[in-house]
């Protein structure tokens, strides 16, 4: 990636800038299970964008007078590590932070079934290893599958992933450069195959026709992570030949 | 209308995938109907039981139920009540009456006598409120203290697998690493004796491989190698 300044074009030849097309993805990377003294995680990567998700829960809600008696308290943190973007990031809550990690912890309560585990509390924590644009999406992917890793109870998977418009042509996957020099940049967030928005946020300035292709390229580009989000924990669980034994 | 069953028994499911279709087909644990569909909500294996669909989780926390045995450490004391950590969200605790069967003057006892903090014990969930307090019983023939041994954790979902049917993989281990093991419902596991080591190698492989065929040959094959 050249760093000097912004470059002249965004697309060159009918290509983006690092050669992908424009309704293609940044390689994909996935690992459920990574942590082993969280209850549950997992990392996602989208090219250079790495999320790392953790799960503690759920356990004894603190403080206490904020437990709810009906159902489980989500907490959620959204956080960048220091080193994961070009200039250093101060360390902890920052303005941003909490934003995303609102919106996160919305888009994710709206699948967990928080009334099985009354007065407890659910820790969701997202770190953001190193950044390179669509990093709420990712750590959103990240955070719902560390919710079936660790075995919380969830009305279906979360997908997400991001939109843009560069140099007038409407992409998927937007990066760095693409999010900083880009007219438009916007999160979906979705409910695996159902066609439900949970997560919608945008920058950028945008005419309505232009809006609906772009929710409907998300679409696509969400059900794509969906089968790659199954894949990975269907890999992760081979059982071995079904049926063959049986017990309790 | 018409039901449908798409899935077989022990199949290994993810959360949102549809199990059934139709009325014909109840969800049990681990499932969710949406409208006219079941769902499973959990990740793990599938099990049938006449109209019932439920899913055997590969993770997750403990949930106390009444009749589980459980091993818990005292975590704090009060004139007449222990309070015990099981492994779970909810704390549980356990009144004095439920634990010494003597009368006991409390003006004269201090009842760390019987359980003090820090101590291990192996009691039976008496009962978990609708509030989810839940309360411990030492009244059962296999309730104790647990004194020397070690102490592991493994995942509460996996314990019917080590336990095996009618107990034949547990029996297996202590028989052949001649250690007394106890399995609590939540998840913790005691050991003591000559092959504590092996035992807890067991232990763990089961742990890890839960969700695979054929485990129980697996485990005799490993015991008998490593306890030549």
């Amino acid at each position: 990636m050249t760093k000097a300044g912004a470059p002249e074009k965004l697309i060159i030849d009918g290509k983006r800038i690092d050669g992908r097309g424009f309704e293609e993805f940044r390689p994909i990377e996935i690992k459920v299970a990574n942590l082993k003294n969280a209850g549950g995680s997992a990392s996602f990567k989208f090219g250079n964008t790495f999320a790392q998700a953790a799960i503690f829960g759920p356990q004894e809600m603190h403080p206490r007078h904020l437990l709810d008696p009906q159902k489980a308290y989500i907490k959620c943190r959204y956080t960048m590590a220091p080193f994961s973007t070009k200039e250093r990031i101060r360390p902890g809550r920052s303005r941003r932070g909490t934003e995303i990690s609102k919106v996160s912890k919305e888009a994710l309560a709206s699948v967990i079934f928080l009334e099985d585990y009354p007065k407890t509390l659910i820790n969701i924590y997202i770190e953001i290893l190193q950044a390179d644009a669509t990093t709420r999406c990712a750590g959103l992917n990240a955070a719902s599958l560390a919710l079936v890793d660790a075995g919380i109870p969830i009305k279906n998977l979360i997908t997400s992933c991001s939109v843009g418009k560069i140099d007038g042509q409407i992409v998927l996957d937007v990066d760095g450069l693409e999010d900083n020099y880009g007219d438009v940049d916007m999160a979906i967030g979705m409910i695996g195959n159902e066609n439900k928005y949970v997560l919608l946020q945008m920058d950028g300035i945008i005419t309505r026709e232009d809006l609906s292709k772009m929710l409907e390229l998300a679409k696509t580009g969400c059900s794509k992570i969906f089968e790659l989000e199954k894949n990975a924990l269907t890999e992760k669980y081979k059982t071995g030949e079904l049926n063959e034994e049986k017990h309790e | 209308m018409e039901s449908e069953l798409f899935v077989n028994e022990r199949e290994l499911v993810i959360p949102g995938q549809t199990l059934a279709k139709g009325l014909d087909y109840l969800p049990s644990s681990g499932c969710f109907r949406d409208n006219n569909e079941v769902k499973a909500k959990l990740l793990g294996l599938v099990r049938l039981k006449d109209r019932f669909v439920s899913i055997v989780p590969l993770a997750g926390v403990y949930i106390p139920k009444p009749g589980d045995g459980v091993i818990g450490f005292v975590k704090d004391m009060q004139t007449s009540l222990w309070v015990i950590d099981i492994n779970s969200p909810y704390d549980s605790i356990m009144l004095l009456g439920q634990a010494v069967d003597e009368y006991i003057d409390l003006n004269k006892t201090d009842i760390s006598m019987f359980y003090d903090i820090g101590d291990v014990i192996y009691a039976k969930v008496l009962s978990v409120s609708k509030s989810k307090s839940v309360h411990l019983t030492m009244n059962d023939y296999r309730a104790r203290k647990l004194i020397g041994g070690r102490i592991m954790k493994i995942t509460p979902s996996k314990v019917p697998r080590l336990i095996g049917r009618e107990g034949s993989m547990i029996e297996m281990i202590k028989d052949k690493t001649k250690t007394q093991i106890i399995v609590g419902q939540n998840g913790i596991v005691w050991l003591k004796g000559e092959k504590e080591a092996l035992a807890v190698k067991a232990v763990l492989t089961i742990e890890n491989e839960s969700h695979t065929v054929g485990l129980t040959d697996r485990i005799s094959e490993l015991l008998e190698k490593e306890s030549e």
